[in-house]
């Protein structure tokens, strides 16, 4: 008897399940397993006794190792007292606005996103009200350029920030000295003739002027407000493309050259770290973490080289001196279903106890939210990183002179005023690539 | 009962009488017997994951190309004006440009280069079936791995290539010279991710590297399947290599070498995972593709509709290219 004679005569065939009985069995095993798992999964719900409290919070990966470190021991501290489950997840800078936006669009994700610069305004429609937590943790004593970078128009802040970087130039006493450089750059032409001198011993100035959040941003912007360049005016207007803006356009075509590590185009926010612990650069924009690691990661430092090692402030231009001062703000998701616990989170890691030790771990790679951690005498205890105390006098955030909003970031988070300059080193025209940065700029602040 | 959807109608009441004092189960069973409707059952997981993990999304794309869109708001409906306002910038007009020239070039190189690795795979020689799993590795490597790697090599500061080129220049070996810069007593390698022509240049050796292996395995299945004969008969015509390759090689490879080709061609053309790894975009743009820029409107700066917009560009030249592959493999299965 064939299998095909047996199918057609109704007869089971030793050894092959009919289809009935297989659907029938799949079917049982499927109500089976329903009755075991529940039906929950289906509407999204967690089943019961899986529910307990927990806080999920979204962070960088700091560049002082040990940051990240006391931030999870305070986390998990939090979490103990609280009895909620914390979990901080570390990633990448980079990576945090992707993050952000598949979070809030997915209504699902971090219920505390650490937003950079002034990330917050972009993603404002997402994130809820942090004014009353804001006028609790410092209110009008919180810096000003770190405050306004996470007020929306409607003038509902969009997150607590909790710190905030900058940069100073990280450099070789030694070669310095070695090359005849007396002093430190006061100003950008004292710097382009010690630069000179720098590259032509083989150390030159590293710079990145890639697509990276940090380094990049940090510098384009500065100079440009060094020169007297700005994004836009008062009103919200594009003014990039003016006689002060081709001035630090022209001043940068001839630094790049004559001074920098020309690679630099290419390079993220780890990379000048890299390049100046391997000493093939003699100084560089950054936050104090090179200091940090030569002084404390023998591993990834020459021996003595924290020693040689001094830091100067952004030179002074023509409009004088400025520093990008960039917040890590602290954000409510809208979404979150844990808020209370999310508030006490935040209003955790700001009470002085707690944020002190914060700061000093990271010996002078972040400043405090509120004037008050200028008088901190960590910063006293090592002068080589005593200079970052004095940033906030010269800063400055993202658009200005506008008003601060979305634009500002959106403009900030498409590279416009860091692809600026990079094109103009490429070889660009002057009136080129500010004419092109304008027309982009336009496009967003005037769509 | 002849279970046949064209019986359905023939059916007598006493069968029908029948059938519905049989209990749910059993009627339910006797409905799946019919193959007609069997077919449409089996076929609805596939369907609904279609559904679920292709046209939803892709619906969502489309309507949010023609929404004002950004993160955390609901978007007003702005017609085409996403996509006018990206025909109007330079960014999107450089990142179509490179599309066009990654996807091209990328697509060449790993034909030629993986139809010359196949017939060199199909030889007879002592580890031949190691080799040809070897030559697998940097295609089943993930791709954020090798990236990784790819990515140190052409490290600015690192790059094991410009330290061979600095150690060979100061040796005086070689003629590579060239491609160092001195300025100011200061030498500078090669800026493989630094200057817009290397850039392009090392993403597009790091696409071709990782699917290299995709083709040479592709052809190698094809180059398997021509007679030994034929070749014989080549021989004693008094044909020379390259002959035989274009006459018989080239024409018995051809279907799988148009199917491996486009495939590839519409991977390529998406890309998204090497020019993230390695440049961003950057340096100045000049390494956006379709896929990246999309990703940087509608992802980083907030921007959904106008990011959808972008990522929708790539649609109508891939729906063209899936379109003309389809007809091509009519025509061969047809034998026209």
């Amino acid at each position: 008897m064939t299998h095909e004679a047996g199918r057609q005569r109704g007869e089971t065939v030793p050894g092959r399940m009919r289809r009935r009985d297989f659907l029938a069995r799949t079917g049982k095993a499927g109500v089976a397993l329903a009755a075991i798992t529940g039906t929950d999964w289906l509407t999204g719900k967690a089943p019961a006794f899986a529910q307990e409290r927990t806080l999920h919070v979204l962070e960088w990966s700091s560049f002082v190792a040990p940051a990240d470190v006391e931030r999870d021991r305070q986390a998990a501290e939090f979490g103990k007292q609280a009895g909620v489950k914390v979990t901080v997840e570390h990633i990448n800078a980079n990576d945090l606005p992707a993050r952000a936006t598949a979070a809030i669009e997915g209504g699902t994700g971090p219920d505390i996103l650490q937003l950079l610069s002034n990330y917050p305004l972009l993603y404002a429609g997402g994130l809820d009200d942090h004014n009353d937590l804001i006028a609790e943790l410092g209110g009008d004593d919180i810096y000003s350029f770190i405050r306004e970078a996470v007020r929306d128009e409607k003038g509902v802040h969009r997150g607590v920030p909790n710190f905030f970087g900058g940069g100073a130039n990280v450099y070789r006493k030694d070669i310095f000295e070695e090359v005849g450089i007396a002093a430190p750059p006061e100003t950008w032409d004292e710097y382009l003739e010690a630069g000179k001198k720098l590259k032509h011993y083989g150390m030159p100035v590293g710079q990145s002027l890639g697509h990276t959040f940090g380094d990049a941003p940090g510098f384009a912007y500065t100079l440009l407000w060094c020169f007297g360049g700005k994004e836009v005016d008062e009103d919200g207007k594009v003014a990039l493309n003016s006689p002060e803006t081709a001035n630090a356009v022209d001043f940068l075509k001839e630094f790049w050259v004559a001074a920098c590590d020309e690679s630099g185009l290419a390079w993220d926010d780890t990379s000048n770290n890299r390049a100046f612990l391997a000493e093939t650069i003699a100084v560089t924009l950054n936050g104090a973490s090179i200091y940090f690691v030569a002084r404390n990661d023998p591993r990834k430092a020459a021996p003595g080289l924290a020693d040689r090692l001094g830091h100067f402030l952004i030179p002074e231009g023509p409009h004088g001196r400025y520093h990008g001062v960039g917040p890590f703000t602290n954000c409510i998701t809208r979404y979150s279903a844990n808020k209370e616990a999310a508030r006490d989170y935040i209003r955790f890691v700001h009470q002085d106890e707690n944020f002190e030790k914060f700061l000093v771990i990271n010996k002078g790679y972040v400043n405090g939210p509120l004037p008050k951690w200028q008088e901190h005498p960590m910063w006293e205890e090592d002068p080589a990183v005593t200079i970052y105390r004095e940033l906030p006098q010269y800063g400055r955030n993202l658009g200005y002179a506008g008003p601060y909003n979305r634009q500002s970031s959106e403009a900030f988070a498409k590279y416009i005023i860091v692809d600026l300059f990079a094109k103009a080193v490429r070889g660009d025209s002057t009136q080129s690539v500010i004419e092109s940065a304008e027309r982009e700029l336009k496009a967003i602040y005037e769509a | 009962m002849k279970s046949t959807p064209s019986s359905a109608s023939t059916v007598s009441p006493n069968t029908l009488e029948t059938a519905a004092r049989l209990p749910l189960s059993k009627r339910i069973g006797q409905w799946l017997e019919n193959e007609a409707v069997l077919g449409y059952v089996l076929m609805v997981p596939a369907l609904l994951l279609i559904v679920v993990f292709i046209a939803y999304p892709f619906s969502l794309g489309v309507w949010m190309s023609l929404t004002d869109k950004v993160v955390g708001t609901p978007g007003n409906f702005v017609g085409l004006a996403n996509f006018a306002k990206l025909l109007k910038s330079e960014i999107f007009h450089q990142a179509a440009w490179n599309t066009v020239i990654f996807t091209i070039a990328a697509t060449v190189i790993k034909a030629v280069f993986g139809m010359w690795l196949a017939i060199l795979l199909n030889r007879k020689f002592r580890l031949a079936r190691f080799t040809r799993a070897t030559v697998l590795l940097p295609f089943i490597v993930p791709t954020v791995l090798s990236g990784l790697a790819w990515l140190w090599m052409f490290d600015a500061t690192f790059s094991v290539f410009n330290w061979m080129l600095k150690w060979m220049w100061r040796l005086e070996i070689g003629v590579f010279g060239f491609m160092l810069k001195e300025n100011w007593g200061y030498v500078q390698g090669p800026l493989w991710l630094g200057s817009p022509g290397l850039a392009m240049f090392s993403i597009i050796l790091v696409n071709a590297w990782r699917g290299l292996p995709f083709f040479a395995i592709s052809f190698l299945a094809g180059l398997q399947t021509v007679p030994p004969e034929l070749y014989d008969a080549g021989n004693i015509d008094g044909t020379n290599e390259f002959q035989k390759f274009w006459h018989i090689t080239l024409p018995l490879v051809k279907p799988i070498a148009v199917v491996v080709t486009v495939f590839s061609f519409v991977v390529t053309f998406s890309d998204f995972q090497v020019v993230y790894i390695l440049t961003r975009g950057g340096p100045h743009n000049s390494t956006h593709l379709f896929a990246t820029l999309a990703y940087q409107l509608g992802m980083t700066s907030g921007n959904l509709g106008e990011g959808a917009a972008a990522a929708l560009f790539m649609f109508p030249i891939l729906g063209l290219v899936i379109l003309w592959q389809l007809f091509y493999l009519r025509r061969e299965d047809s034998g026209g």
